[in-house]
Order: C-alpha cells, then structure tokens, then sequence
C-alpha cells in the first residue's frame, strides 16, 4: 500500500501573534512535501490583507514554494471545511492553543469541530515557531485496523521527508483483551503468560506492516514496535509524552456520534490534550 | 511449578504445624470472643460462634493464606448500635443481609472499595472505633456499670468512675476492679517480658487461666465463694446442647425500614474495611510471600457471615492481631484457621461451664486494651510526623464519627480530605477535568522493565487504576514508576506505593520511583516531599554512658562506632529468625570496612495490633562465604522438645551425644551441616556459652537474649564471633 501524498497544504490563517509562525510551519512542510499551499481566510478579501499575508511568504516563494491565497466570510467551520473540499486539500494545518503558565495544549472550539469533521488530513500543531524545529521522533500507532497500513506507511513517508531518525510503532493492547483478572500469584502468572502472547501476536502483525514499507523511506531510520496496556486512543498519547516524540500520527476515527464526545475514547483524547504534534491520516 | 501430589506431601507435612499455631490462636481468639461479643452487648457465645462458623467456612472456601477470621473490633461500634436500634434479632437479619452484599460485592470485584477511602480518614475512624470500645468497656473494668448516649459521654465520665473506685465500700466491686486492672497489666506487661514458656500462652488467655485459678482457689481451698461481685461474672455460657437448641430466628419485620439499611451498610462497610486492611497486613506477614485472592476471600467471608448470623453469631471478618499470632506460631495455610475453629468447639464443648468463672471485667481488660491500641497517642504522632494536613482529615473523622457514626463520619473524611487536596492545589479542576481519565501508562521496555507513567494527578479518588497496573506486574521484575507527569500525589497513594515498594523489594523486584523531586517547590506537593523526607533522626551530639562506653569497645576491636538509626537492614533479610519479624532499624553499630564482624542494636516487631510486641535486641553479625548452608542452633530446652513434637526436626551430629542433647540443631541441608559440624567446631560450641546462632546465605546471625547487652556481654559476644569465624573459615 502507498503512503497519502500531500499535493495540497491548506492552513486556516487569522490575524494572531501566532501568524508568522503559522505561516513559516505550513510553507516549510509544503517546501519539503513538494506540495501547493492554501492559505484559507474566513473574511472578505483586501488588498491590506494580502499584502500581510504575502509579506510572511515572501521568503518561500524564491525557494520555489506555489501558493493560493483564499477568502471568504461565513461560518468559520463550513468555509474552512467548505474550502478544503472546493481546493482538494489533502492535508490541512491547524494551530493549538497553550494554556497560559502550563506546558499544556489544547484545541479551540472551532479547531475540534473542524477535526472531527475534516475530510482530509489534518496536522494540528502545538507549537508553531518560526524557525525549523526538527523532528526526530515519531510515535504512530499500530492498532488492528485496515487503515493502520496506510497511516503507518504516511508516518514513514513524512519521517522520510523530514528527516526523523527514529519511528516507534505501538500498538495499544486493551485490558479486556487480557481477559484474566489478577487475584492471586496463579492468575497473575496466566496473566503475565496471556500478556506476552499478545505481545507477540501484537509485534507479528506490525512487521508484516512493517514489511510493505518502501526500503527507501526505512533507510538510516530506527524502528521500534512498543505495545503498551492502557486505554486505546488515550495511551498513545501519554506515551508519546513519555517517549518526547516530536509527532503523533494517528488513525481518523471510523465514525463520531454525539455519544463519542460525551464518553471521549480514541481521538477525542487526544484532543482534550494534545501531547505532541498530531497527524491525523484520513 | 509445584505439582499436585507434592503439594499435597507438603499440606501434610505442615499439618502439626498448624495444628499447634491453631491451638495458640483459639486461646487468644476464645476471650477475645467472649469480650467482643459482650462488648457489643450481643450473648457472649455470639463472639466464639462467629469464630467457628468463620474459621470453618473461610478456611474451606477462602482466597488467603495465614489469615484467621473471627469477630472484628471495628465491628464492635456498629453492631452495639445496630442491637440498640433494632433489637437482637433484628441485628442478625441486618447482618445477614451485610453477608449476602460482601458475596455480591466479592463476585462484582469490588473488594478493592478500600483503596477508595483516604488511610488517614481509614486511621481517623479505627481510632474513633477504639475510644467507642475503650470509653464503653473502661467503666464496666472498674466495676461501675453506666448507660450514657454517645461515645463521647462515656469518655467524658472516665474520671467520675476512677473517683468512685475508691470510694467503693461493697467487697464484692473492690475485688471486681482489682480483677479488671490485673488484667490490663497483664496485656500491658506481657510484651515487654520476653519469656518463651510464658510467651506460648498468648496474654488473653494469661488473663482466662489466673482468673479461673482464682475462682477454684476459693472453691476449692478456701471452701467460700468467689470474693467477686456476682453482676460482674460472665452471664452464662450455654452448653453445646443448649446452643444447638436456642439458636435465634432472625427478625426479617424491619427490612422495610431505614435504620434497618443504615445498620446493613454500615455493617458491610466496615466488615469490609478491616477484613481488606487486616489482609493486607497478613500478607506482608507472610513467610512464603503468597497474594491472597481478595475478592476470593471477601466471598467467603460474605458466605461465612450469612451462615453466621443464621446461628447467631455475628459479622465474620479478617482480624489482624489472631492472624499474626497464627503466622508467629507457624501457621502456613489455611487448615489453621480451620484449627482454630475446631479447638474453640473443643473448648465450648469441654469447658463451657468454667468459662462463667471468668470475671467481666478481666475481660473488658483485653478490650480496653485492644481499642486503647486501635486510638493510642502512637497514632496520633505517626499521622503528625507525615504531615498537619492528615491531622486535620484524622480528627475530622474521628470526631464526626463518635458524635454522629461510623457512616457520617467516614463520609466527613472523605470531603475533609478532597478540600485539603483543593487547598494544597489550589486547584478544583485538576480533580474535576482529569478524575475519569485513564491517566496511568504502562509498558515494558526492551530490557525487560515495567515503566509506569502517572498523569494530571493521583490520590485516593483514582488510585485503583495505578494500583490495577501494579497488581498485574509479576514482582520479580524491576519496575519505574514515573510521576514527573503529575500535578499531584497525595499520601494514601504514596503510602500504598511504599507497601508495593516493600512487596516488590522481598520477591527479588524493585520499584524505583522518579519524578518527584522535580514535581516542583515543595508548597506545590507538601505531600509527596514531606512523606520522601528520609526517616532517620540524628541523633544529638550527647551520648549515653553505653554508647560511650561501645565507642570504646568500637576501639578494642578495631570497629567504627555508628550511633544513628539506620534503616538499611538488608542483610538480615535471609534470616528464618526475621521471616516474621518487621525491623523497624539498627543503631550503635560497630563494624569496619574489612572486618566480616558487625555489632549493632537493633528494633524490631513481631506480629501485630494488640498482639504487637517491639523488642529491642543486641545482635552480631558476621559475614561468611557462600558455602556455608542454613542452620539454626540453639540451646535444646522443653520448648524444642515440644516443637520436635509438631515437625520440626532435630539434627543428630554422629559421636557426639552430648552436644545433640544439650543443642537443638535445625536445617533444609541436613547433609551440608553434618560436614560442617566438625569435632573441633563441636567443642567450641559445647565450650562456650549459649548463643541463638543462625546461618543464612552469605552470613551468620548471633544474639543472645532478646534484649539490648550490657557493654561486658558485647565483649563476650564479639569475642565469641571472631573465634567462632575463624573456626568456620577453617572449614
């Protein structure tokens, strides 16, 4: 199976602080992936407007960066969603927000919904900076899914592409699948026998997903298959945090209802507290 | 792994074993009975009845190993209050219906509903519990029987009754309060005598024997009746027909009603409450080191209770003082609970009548003792020392608990608990935002080790998901336990951390914890820094005359002097002699970098609650090649005999009678001793004096007696270890 390939960068923008880095970040991926950037601003175009965005992509555009600038007013969510669907975006940039005096991060309202709801992939970044931050680590998840292939083999793509010299694979193996409650020294020594099964089992499946990678993407790169016990969608990102990856890059979720978001499981985890930067792989 | 058959040699094998620590208990569990029964104003044989149906029944179907189960103090206060509200028989539904909620809460899993109450709310309660036990019993003690409304009244007229003993003008209440404080001294006093014939028969059963004796020496010798008042004997014990023939029916009538309910939850929850604590506790004990199936013994005791109240016994539950009794006598499985029971039906059976001999207030002695022990000042200063916050949360719930109840005031601490948590944060949110997250990582690395990540915060309200983690990894293996994630820890959490630590650390594993120190200043995370501060005190420059006098000695033997508490004692971990003991920690030590020789004092505890006794002992230690086996060699008494008697044997070194006679030598390794038993190391032994010698992997174990030496016995003793290492290098 082939990695996505990002033709089309979109990149939500509005007059913040955060701008100049928003910018930089989203150029400087579409510089590496060889892609087209969009710069999707909800208002009314201006003159005054372009001008600002243009002098941040100013230095890009000699390194051979093509770019597309977009207005329209609306609802923030349906034009940016609206746009990302009318320009083929594949791959869409999201800014997070950091909590005043805490290292930690988290999504706006609008941000979220335009997650749970994107078509495309989406890239939410926690800390946009103007000057490049190498990436060095990635954490993408391994779960037992037909979309898994796919993502991992994107994870090793954008590793590639940026440079990461070292990738873990975890697959999250959940409680229930252990099956066995610990009471006394015998349970837990079936336990622990289960545990290792489902670990092998767990490593089996990745390398056979391991094994459709392109040998050049794997090339110079460290390659580590971590199962973890914890809950899914939730785990994967105390880990990432754990194991200071500079990305996460995950599965999009099947389906979200209405009850997803009360009982959170899997994405929406990690969008209550983004460990790291996060890719989500539609 | 074991196979069935030698599993079974081995069950046994260490049946005589059981059987005589089985005895011992059911003489300190037949008093205790009697009293705990009365206490909570139920029929005296209720306390032996829940014993036996307790010790039968857990015994058969249980999930634990050394524990024995009986009637519980905790229990005391809620079953007193229950048999005032409800009525006798009324109470015996309610307990029903507690056993039947433990089988149901035993099959939910949900035995783990402990880890969910703060331990110093746990500690505030179990204390409030003592005083109930302590202010009721202390007066019927010195004979001036009261009836007041709470708790707090009764501790309120302890000074009126001491100024009424001695203003007591009736012969009869004289010898009454006479009877009840001999008896407190005897609990008192017997842990400080270190005797081992006086030592078999526990303290409670001291106070049975002597006031028996007592009651015959004036039948029978004196040829007049028993000097004490008639009211303060044990009303009468009932035969084993007449128990047969009056057991009680149960009243369903008040199930409809809420004070029947209040008495079930709070008859279930605290059954529940000290039954978790007291296996905890055990399991520590344990001398091979086994996990008891919690939720396994919880449906047990659930089953046991209902069987229980049916006959009208009362609540079954795991009690912490009879079990270490059971695990310092030898008790290595389940068949000495079962032991237990069956003496005690021996003793109904046999003796039943010269039970009534018993004054009450001997009995309230033990009780007195046992809830002055559940709210001693110890206590108090232990909770103090972790920090003034938990003073606030313990006394919280002590108070509300002997004003309003049990319920109230468990409840008074879990709030008092949560609101300092708040304050000490100055933070809701992180409790309110993070408390359903599944906030704990586990995986294992390359290398094999287990690391634990911990996130936002960990205290009692979401401990069990850490604690789930750590009861899955095998404690073998080497674990990190990371909370550099974390907001806050609080001290139950660090607490329960630490026994997984001690856990961890006796099967060979290890728990490292990291993170805390970088958590932040130490206003941030008073808990977590406070309770890592290192425990020892340094002690001031003044010396006492003994340790100036050991400083010199220290200088005769070439040995430095080490006067501070040190809580390293790792190199006695192999020893059989402290299996069963805790050691607290070592001071005055005198050792030297190249010398195998090693002198110290040292403090440890053997068994606990009120059968807790804490010894302070000089002992030698002495470094020795592997090759050495493990033996134990001691001077062969009554006791020894009486101990061959129940399995243990004694190794016969060849020509040499005399030494096999006067020496009880024991062994795995029979063989490797016999060779290490040379003529020479034989009358080196026969030569000097008697000495408790123990050999472990790497090092002997000297000591004498089990108290601190005198400066002149050190030098006997480390005289007596550098020709006694020299001898055993040769071999």
């Amino acid at each position: 199976m082939s990695a996505i390939t990002f033709k089309t960068i979109g990149i939500g923008v509005t007059f913040s602080p955060n701008l100049e880095a928003n910018i930089n970040e989203a150029a400087r991926l579409a510089l590496c992936f060889g892609s087209k950037l969009v710069l999707i601003h909800v208002g009314e175009a201006s003159e005054k407007k372009s001008s600002s965005f243009l002098k941040f992509l100013s230095p890009f555009e000699s390194k051979g960066l093509e770019f597309e600038l977009f207005f329209k007013s609306g609802d923030p969510v349906t034009v940016i969603l609206g746009s990302t669907e009318e320009k083929k975006v594949d791959l869409l940039i999201i800014g997070a927000l950091k909590k005043e005096n805490f290292l930690k991060y988290y999504l706006g309202s609008i941000a979220r919904k335009i997650t749970r709801q994107a078509k495309c992939s989406v890239l939410l970044l926690i800390n946009p900076s103007i000057e490049r931050i190498p990436c060095k680590h990635i954490v993408v998840n391994g779960l037992k899914d037909p979309k898994t292939k796919e993502t991992v083999t994107t994870a090793f793509l954008v590793g590639h592409k940026l440079g990461a010299d070292k990738i873990t694979v975890v697959e999250e193996i959940d409680q229930e699948e252990v099956s066995v409650n610990v009471d006394d020294d015998k349970s837990l020594r079936k336990s622990t026998i289960i545990k290792e099964r489902l670990r092998l089992r767990e490593e089996a499946r990745v390398k056979v997903v391991l094994d459709t990678i392109p040998a050049n993407y794997t090339k110079d790169m460290t390659i580590k298959s971590q199962p973890i016990f914890g809950k899914r969608g939730y785990s994967i990102g105390h880990y990432a945090q754990v194991a200071r990856a500079d990305l996460l890059v995950m599965n999009a979720p099947s389906k979200m209802t209405f009850w997803d978001r009360l009982f959170p499981h899997d994405i929406e985890h990690i969008l209550t507290e983004l460990p790291t930067d996060v890719l989500i792989v539609q | 792994m074991r196979t069935k058959e030698t599993s079974f040699v081995g069950f046994i094998k260490n049946l005589p074993k059981n059987m005589f620590s089985g005895l011992v208990v059911s003489l300190i569990a037949l008093p205790l009975g009697l009293g705990l029964a009365m206490a909570s104003e139920a029929p005296p044989i209720a306390g032996v009845i829940t014993a036996i149906v307790g010790g039968i029944i857990v015994s058969i179907l249980g999930g634990s190993h050394v524990t024995i189960s009986g009637p519980g103090n905790g229990l005391v206060g809620v079953v007193l209050v229950a048999i005032t509200t409800l009525g006798l028989t009324a109470t015996y539904a309610a307990i029903i219906c507690s056993g039947v909620i433990l089988v149901i809460l035993g099959f939910l899993r949900l035995g783990k509903l402990a880890d969910y109450f703060p331990s110093s709310a746990i500690q505030g309660m179990l204390a409030a519990i003592g005083l109930i036990i302590l202010g009721k019993q202390f007066h019927i003690m010195l004979g001036n029987k009261i009836v007041r409304e709470s708790g707090i009244d009764y501790l309120l007229e302890i000074p009126n009754t001491l100024i009424a003993v001695f203003n007591y003008q009736d012969k009869g209440l004289i010898y009454a309060a006479v009877a009840g404080i001999l008896s407190l001294a005897i609990m008192v006093f017997y842990s400080k005598i270190r005797n081992k014939y006086l030592q078999l028969i526990p303290a409670p059963m001291w106070i049975v024997i002597v006031s028996v004796g007592f009651s015959y020496y004036y039948e029978f010798i004196l040829k007049t009746t028993n000097p004490i008042s008639d009211a303060y004997m044990i009303p009468g014990i009932p035969n084993i027909q007449e128990i047969i023939t009056d057991i009680p029916t149960p009243n369903f009538d008040m199930v409809g009603t809420l004070s029947f309910w209040s008495s079930v939850v709070a008859l279930t929850l605290i059954a529940s409450i000290e039954s978790l604590l007291s296996i905890k506790a055990v399991d520590k004990l344990d001398v091979l080191k086994r996990r008891s199936n919690v939720n396994k013994d919880i449906k047990a005791l659930g089953l046991a209770t209902v069987v229980s109240g049916f006959l009208g016994g009362l609540n079954v539950v795991t009690v912490i003082a009879r079990s270490s009794v059971n695990v310092n006598n030898g008790g290595s499985n389940r068949s000495s609970n079962l032991f237990h029971a069956l003496f005690l039906v021996v003793f109904i059976v046999l003796f039943s009548t010269e039970l009534t001999r018993i004054p009450l207030t001997a009995l309230m002695a033990i009780l007195v003792y046992t809830g002055y022990k559940l709210a001693s000042p110890d206590v108090v200063r232990r909770i103090f020392t972790i920090g003034k916050e938990q003073l606030i949360i313990f006394f919280a719930t002590l108070f509300v608990t002997l004003k309003v109840g049990l319920i109230s005031g468990i409840i008074a601490g879990l709030i008092a608990t949560f609101i300092i948590h708040i304050v000490v944060t100055k933070s809701l949110s992180l409790f309110i935002k993070n408390i359903l997250k599944p906030n704990v990582l586990m995986f294992k690395e390359e290398n094999g080790n287990y690391f634990i990540s911990v996130k936002h915060f960990c205290s009692f309200l979401n401990f069990n998901i850490l604690k789930s983690k750590l009861e899955a990894i095998p404690e073998k293996s080497d674990v990190i336990l990371d909370f550099s994630l974390c907001g806050f820890v609080d001290h139950s959490v660090m607490e329960n951390v630490h026994d997984y630590q001690e856990l961890f650390h006796k099967k060979g594993g290890n728990i490292g914890v990291i993170g805390l120190d970088i958590l932040g200043t130490k206003s941030e995370h008073p808990f977590a820094l406070r309770r890592l501060l290192p425990l020892q005190n340094i002690i001031p420059n003044n010396k006492t005359k003994r340790q100036k006098n050991l400083e010199l000695v220290a200088g005769d033997f070439e040995l430095k002097f080490d006067p501070l508490k040190r809580k390293s004692s790792l190199f006695l971990e192999n020893f059989i002699y402290f299996k069963t003991k805790k050691v607290e920690h070592v001071f005055n030590q005198l050792s030297a970098k190249n010398n195998p020789c090693r002198l110290f004092d040292i403090t440890y505890s053997e068994g606990e609650f009120i059968a807790k006794e804490v010894v302070r002992s000089t002992m030698l230690y002495i470094k020795t090649s592997s090759s050495v086996p493990a033996f134990t060699l001691d001077k062969e008494g009554l006791l020894e005999r009486l101990y061959a008697l129940a399995g243990y044997r004694d190794i016969a070194i060849k020509n040499h009678a005399d030494f096999s006679n006067r020496f009880y030598l024991r062994g795995e390794n029979a063989r490797a001793i016999k060779t290490l038993f040379t003529d020479e190391l034989v009358l080196f032994f026969e030569s000097n004096a008697y000495y408790h010698i123990e050999s472990s992997k790497d090092g002997l174990l000297v000591f004498s007696k089990e108290r601190i030496a005198s400066i002149k016995e050190i030098k006997a003793l480390l005289d007596f270890g550098v020709r006694l290492n020299a001898i055993i290098n040769k071999v």
